[in-house]
């Protein structure tokens, strides 16, 4: 076909940009959880906003919806993968220097502005982190502007707990109130063992005046939801991050409805009201 | 009020042609009305109507000369528009690791479409909220719709699961077409009255040298177009949406679903249904990578599915997928109800499962009032 031909066509939405892998970094021991750095190899990207996800793909073997875990400000857009499916396992295998694609960034971003002046709880489940990682990183950026910060996260062992460095750091930085907590405990783990709900039942903030994002299985936030709301946090300042199949993440693809809601263009990050009746409906 | 032969048909025909279209239209294969390429007015199903019920379809000879005298085959217009496999873009690996990516397809050919439904304009312009009424345009969709010719025929004979008269969609087009004809055949009369919907429909019907009506003919389309809605052979409860958006955890969910095969029959022969996967496919050589397009269903397994297993397990759950989308959260969506009431799913169900049946049913249990 003509270079014509081919403009007249339009652009491509479902064409992926190269991105150059700039650093891969594991999270966890066996490296299931993994970190790269990616930069665009031409031109600017969007920036993307916490909260938001990029489609990567790999040749040859496909496309998955990942949220960004760091966003850099020379534009570089860090996301943290686990490898679980045949696309993030192939994933696994990159190294420094290896070309993806990128498309993106898609859907709404946690209302990190709307913290101001509010205490801010944080409540994350598993690789749930992730997606709220840049939310503490523009939070430690304008600490002065926020309230008191809450950090609760939640890992099956401390084996799975990711952002170890940076976790460490937080604590000693003494920023935030970060709290830690494993589904089972290892011979040296020294810290809280059971579900992250408890870490919010604590208490420690202001619940009338709070804003919380949560991320992680969907039953962990609904159930941490229903721990906020428990200590005066107004369910409409509850924010949640969904997940489902996602397959163009344009609204064309159909997979990722949820009731009314395309999660891929209304989602993922929804206030908790409108996410609530979903919850209430087995399967739908 | 123009009319014209249906001999005209014929050079209808060739006269796109000439223009440059690929034209298609009704023809009759393996037994149902398919839409397929036309070279002449001698490809149209001339002589044939079809018989409609829940799983039940057959065409039968009509004993006169009808050229549009069925209803709606299995095929919809969906399959040029929006195929049931296309390939969006090449993604060519370079020697430096690197790609880039290329067209997937040749630029699709200008089509007009002849005989589409009342029912299937509606279809369409839903088609077209979906794939060219958000955000980001889908260029593959815009590309195969813009410029498309339509001939519209308006239906004289609804058919037994038709209720497109519940939907407000037919069953008389009142635009959206370039051309729409009504078919009359009174007596020892046959003609095509024709109206133009955009200039180049009337700059073609121009060219088809179309006469005034006279009197009698003028009467006996008035009496097709007044006496088609009462010809419909179902219809929809019109406050659908409402009664689905509160019946989420109706018990009927759970008896359909023991009859529904979750076949996915239905959202095939859905003119709106837009579900769609996206494959990989590299050649052997690792040099290419094709990013396929192919219709999905909510009814299948893997359309839900997640790291941890799909969200739908049950097929109770997928049928009240497609029944509240369709009908129900598609206003939300995209403006308007999902359905057109074609009438496909009913008579392509294999065991019979009625739409229009089953929100009745439903209705008729959470209260309100329906029609």
């Amino acid at each position: 076909m003509s270079a014509l031909a081919a403009e007249l066509q339009g652009h491509e939405p479902m064409a992926p940009e190269p991105w150059r892998i700039l650093a891969v970094r594991r999270e966890v021991a066996d490296g299931e959880v993994f970190t790269w750095t990616l930069e665009p190899l031409s031109g600017r990207a969007a920036t993307a906003r916490p909260g938001q996800f990029n489609m990567l793909y790999l040749f040859g073997v496909g496309e998955v919806a990942i949220s960004v875990s760091a966003i850099e400000d020379d534009g570089a857009v860090v996301h943290t993968i686990r490898a679980v499916g045949s696309v993030t396992r192939a994933m696994q295998g990159l190294r420094t220097g290896e070309v993806v694609g990128v498309r993106g960034p898609f859907g709404t971003a946690w209302p990190v502005a709307d913290a101001k002046g509010r205490d801010l709880v944080l409540a994350a489940g598993g690789i749930g982190l992730a997606p709220l990682r840049p939310v503490v990183h523009a939070v430690l950026a304008r600490r002065q502007d926020f309230g008191r910060v809450l950090l609760c996260y939640g890992a099956r062992s401390p084996r799975d707990l990711i952002f170890r460095d940076e976790l460490d750091e937080w604590q000693v930085r003494r920023e935030l109130d970060l709290r830690v907590t494993v589904d089972r405990g290892t011979a040296d783990w020294k810290g809280d063992v059971g579900v992250v709900t408890q870490l919010i039942d604590r208490g420690g903030f202001d619940g009338r005046n709070a804003l919380a994002m949560v991320c992680g299985p969907e039953v962990m936030m609904r159930f941490s939801a229903l721990s906020l709301h428990r200590r005066g946090v107004a369910p409409e300042r509850t924010f949640v991050s969904m997940e489902r199949s996602m397959r163009c993440a344009l609204g064309f693809c159909g997979h990722c409805q949820i009731g009314p809601h395309f999660v891929c263009r209304d989602g993922p990050v929804f206030p908790y009201p409108v996410m609530e009746p979903a919850f209430r409906v087995n399967e739908l | 009020m123009r009319v014209i032969a249906p001999q005209a048909m014929e050079k209808l025909v060739h006269l796109l042609s000439d223009d440059g279209y690929e034209v298609v239209g009704p023809t009759v294969r393996e037994g149902a009305i398919v839409y397929d390429r036309l070279g002449g007015m001698d490809d149209l199903p001339i002589g044939r109507g079809d018989d409609h019920g829940q799983g039940h379809y057959r065409l039968r000879d009509r004993g006169d000369k009808a050229l549009f005298g069925y209803v709606v085959g299995p095929h919809s217009w969906k399959k040029y528009l929006f195929p049931p496999r296309e390939t969006l873009v090449r993604v060519l690996r370079r020697d430096d690791g690197g790609f880039e990516t290329a067209p997937g397809e040749a630029p699709p050919p200008r089509r007009a479409f002849i005989g589409v439904r009342p029912c299937e304009l509606a279809a369409i312009a839903v088609q077209d909220r979906v794939f060219l009424g958000q955000a980001v345009r889908d260029r593959a969709y815009g590309a195969r719709r813009d410029g498309v010719f339509l001939v519209a025929v308006n239906c004289a004979e609804p058919g037994g699961t038709c209720f497109c008269t519940s939907m407000g969609t037919g069953p008389r087009a009142h635009g959206g077409f370039d051309l729409a004809l009504t078919e009359v055949i009174d007596g020892d009369g046959h003609f095509l009255v024709a109206e133009a919907g955009s200039e180049a429909g009337g700059r073609l019907l121009e060219r088809l040298a179309p006469r005034e009506a006279t009197e009698a003919e003028r009467t006996a389309a008035e009496r097709v177009w007044r006496e088609a809605p009462a010809r419909m052979g179902r219809s929809m409860r019109g406050d659908a949406r409402e009664v689905l958006a509160r019946s989420l955890e109706h018990p009927r969910w759970e008896e359909t679903a023991a009859r529904c095969l979750s076949c996915a029959n239905c959202t095939l022969v859905c003119p709106t249904c837009f579900c769609a996967q996206i494959e990989e496919r590299p050649d052997l050589e690792g040099k290419v990578s094709e990013r396929v397009r192919s219709w999905d269903s909510c009814f299948n397994g893997e359309h839900s599915y997640v790291i941890g297993g799909p969200h739908r397990t049950t097929v109770a759950a997928r049928y009240r997928q497609w029944l509240t989308h369709k009908l129900s959260t598609w206003h939300a969506q995209f403006g308007s109800s999902g359905c057109v009431g074609c009438g496909r799913c009913i008579t392509w169900c294999p065991v019979g499962i009625d739409i229009t049946e089953e929100v009745a049913a439903i209705g008729a249990d959470t209260g309100g009032s329906g029609p």
